[in-house]
């Protein structure tokens, strides 16, 4: 990170200016996401507007594939724009791939991402086509609701109580090389009879989760982007804006409390969360059966456990936390009655952890 | 009391200049008119923007009031002429912005409230790196300390939160096209705020920052839905409490602390101690300090105590146990407690006493320089 900071300072805005136009210019791949939480945010007007704008900035631009019905404001759109039509097959629709290829546009938009292809064409699913596409060099601007990710499948059936079966893996997501959230707050409709009131309340509550999920998602795309483009520019361990907690277990850690808090926070913060130990040699048979005992909690807890091999336990865990870019460190002290010298591991973790939150629990 | 009369807030967040806010508040606004909304606009920060001044034709703009200060007149939104005019919803840009000295209020925020409580429903916008919590984390990643805060209740007050995402890149060629700022501007711009970096965190900021608001209010309105099975095992209720002193990273541990209180949706309390019995008797900076920490806290919307004890360490331990805290929170100070290395510090006194409670010690998030 210094050094970086330094460099990036003595470049000019002309310099980076350019630097952004040469990587744009360099990259034969690109992928731009827009992504919404329900049908009807808005998602296909700005996609096609930004095509529509693309266009008028002489861009070679095609449609590749829209919504089968879309409001009055987006066929206006559309009308604007050159559209190679889905192909009819057996069994369904589908966008014609061989088509886009031999027209060669520069930019091809593709909306509803997350729809299956009919039987016996050579990609399943239209993300894959898009991804095909991609590769072909060229670039695709594409959308999807956050309802059609396929790791998010579960928690989306529990808020909707709908069954999904078309979906595209986040993984796809995350490679996208430019993401945008199209945000909206769930409408409020007017004159309601009290039913309808129960009704139009629950619907806002799932909504607000399902739009709580996809900013979470944008987030941690522009986290994994940031961590991407640091990267790139050289910079190794550097994070983005997620809290990451660590908790480092003991023996005798109060490890019930430690991964109950942990889980909390981790909940409330949308933040990562990593369990370590450190691994010493000669340990007693009692301390082996304690410590498997803590470690037994924390899998329970689903909580990826790291194990710290090392002379110094304290030198360990803050080379890995920091290589982790921890935020937040949790840690067991044992509240002795004489008083904590120097030397005390605690005092010294606390001395040394700059830039990073300790939480210390009695146990 | 007059809560039901009050008008709504409806809040517009972005994380730089130029991401769209007031636009997107602009066409909402024409879209409220053409359903027969009466929409006015209070407040219009046009920054020279075409496209953005363009969305305003149409819209009835309250003429600012003019305040003399030092000899030059400025212009600040007519909070007066507004409440005289009485439209249904009112269009405020900059929700963070500070009047000028002479202004009836000091923050325009202050001026929505007025507003508000006169049954206006108020559309307004902000930039994430307002947000008085996340002063440290803003400076961290940008290397700049933001002076224009919003407090955190105040934004937690808003009815409805949207965010307004655009991608760097994008916002980038915005700026090179000179849509956002003039051409003399963009170059301190670029090397402020508007370094790619700088943005994809900003922007990460405003994601979560969003994203928290909205579950915040989806726990006011106690959801109970089972998708979120961390929500149903209810852990016991936190109270936090923090440790005030004359140490400027005070106003960090402040912030933090409070900010930690309100994703647990735990009370937060500060205590300023001092070992005389009388703060009268204590050195002029070193009260100065305590009571201007003391007061941000407060603005803040934490409970504050003066308590007198000859011992810190435990007056502050005595305090958590009579009022049931379950996390103390201390700032980790670089000078003092390392220094004295013999002797057990403040900081390892608290910890030894908190027996039963989690002591976090807060570090500071400095930016990276050389």
């Amino acid at each position: 990170m210094r050094s970086m900071n330094r460099e990036m300072r003595r470049k000019t805005p002309e310099e980076i200016l350019h630097e952004v136009q040469a990587e744009e210019a360099a990259v034969q791949r690109h992928l731009k996401i827009f992504l919404g939480y329900a049908s009807g945010v808005g998602k296909s007007f700005r996609m096609l507007d930004e095509a529509r704008r693309r266009l008028e900035r002489g861009q070679d631009v095609v449609v590749g594939a829209v919504q089968p019905v879309v409001p009055a404001e987006v066929s206006k759109l559309m009308s604007k724009l050159e559209i190679i039509p889905l192909k009819k097959y057996l069994g369904g629709l589908a966008i014609d791939l061989d088509a886009l290829i031999r027209r060669r546009p520069a930019v091809c938009v593709i909306d509803g991402l997350a729809y299956n292809n009919p039987p016996g064409l050579r990609n399943p699913t239209r993300w894959q086509d898009a991804q095909e596409l991609v590769n072909a060099g060229i670039k695709v601007i594409g959308s999807i609701n956050i309802q059609y990710i396929e790791e998010l499948r579960e928690q989306v059936e529990a808020v909707t109580g709908k069954h999904i079966t078309e979906t595209v893996p986040v993984s796809f997501i995350k490679s996208a090389d430019e993401i945008e959230l199209v945000d909206a707050p769930p409408e409020e409709p007017i004159d309601r009879s009290p039913e309808q009131q129960i009704d139009a309340e629950q619907r806002e509550k799932r909504l607000s989760i399902l739009r709580e999920m996809a900013l979470v998602l944008t987030a941690d795309v522009v986290d994994h982007q940031l961590g991407d483009y640091l990267e790139k520019h050289g910079v190794k361990h550097q994070f983005g804006m997620q809290e990451r907690i660590l908790v480092y277990l003991t023996p005798r850690a109060n490890a019930v409390e430690m991964i109950e808090t942990a889980q909390r926070i981790a909940d409330r913060f949308h933040a990562e969360l990593i369990a370590a130990y450190a691994k010493r040699p000669r340990l007693s048979a009692e301390d082996e059966s304690a410590i498997e005992e803590k470690l037994a909690i924390a899998r329970a807890a689903g909580i990826p456990i790291e194990i710290l091999a090392a002379e110094n336990a304290i030198d360990a865990l803050l080379v890995f936390a920091r290589s982790r870019g921890i935020t937040q460190l949790f840690i067991g002290h044992r509240q002795s009655s004489r008083r904590l010298l120097w030397g005390d591991p605690v005092d010294q973790l606390i001395r040394r952890s700059q830039g990073m939150d300790v939480r210390i629990f009695p146990q | 009391m007059a809560e039901t009369n009050r008008g709504k807030l409806k809040l517009y967040i972005g994380y730089a200049a130029g991401v769209g806010k007031t636009y997107k508040m602009l066409e909402e606004a024409q879209l409220l008119k053409s359903q027969g909304i009466d929409v006015v606009v209070g407040y219009f920060e046009p920054h020279g923007r075409k496209e953005t001044i363009a969305k305003t034709e149409g819209l009835e703009i309250i003429p600012r009031a003019k305040i003399p200060y030092r000899g030059s007149v400025f212009e600040e939104m007519d909070v007066g002429a507004i409440l005289v005019r009485h439209p249904q919803i009112c269009l405020v840009d900059e929700f963070a912005h500070t009047n000028v000295p002479g202004s009836p209020r000091a923050k325009r925020w202050e001026d929505i409230e007025i507003i508000r409580n006169a049954g206006i429903d108020v559309l307004t916008t902000m930039n994430v790196q307002h947000l008085e919590s996340l002063n440290d984390q803003v400076w961290q990643i940008s290397g700049i300390r933001v002076r224009e805060t919003i407090p955190d209740w105040v934004v937690q007050q808003a009815d409805e939160v949207v965010i307004i995402d655009l991608s760097p890149r994008a916002l980038l060629h915005r700026l090179e096209r000179g849509v956002i700022y003039d051409r003399e501007k963009v170059e301190r711009a670029l090397q402020n705020f508007f370094r790619e970096s700088t943005l994809a965190a900003l922007r990460e900021l405003a994601l979560r920052e969003t994203a928290h608001e909205i579950e915040h209010r989806a726990i006011k309105d106690e959801v109970e839905i089972a998708a979120k099975p961390s929500e149903q095992k209810q852990t016991k209720d936190h109270r936090i409490l923090l440790l005030v002193t004359t140490d400027p990273n005070t106003a960090m541990l402040i912030r933090r602390a409070k900010r930690v209180a309100d994703f647990l949706e735990a009370e937060c309390f500060a205590v300023a101690i001092h070992t005389s019995n009388d703060l009268n008797r204590m050195a002029y900076q070193d009260r100065e300090a305590i009571e201007r920490h003391l007061n941000f806290a407060r603005n803040m919307r934490i409970e504050t105590r003066v308590l007198a004890g000859s011992d810190t360490a435990k007056t502050l331990i005595d305090f958590a146990h009579t009022n049931q805290i379950t996390q103390v929170f201390l700032a980790r100070n670089r000078k003092q407690s390392y220094s004295l290395f013999w002797h057990e510090g403040l900081l390892q006194k608290i910890v030894r006493l908190a027996r039963d409670m989690q002591v976090v010690i807060v570090s500071e998030r400095e930016p990276e320089t050389e």
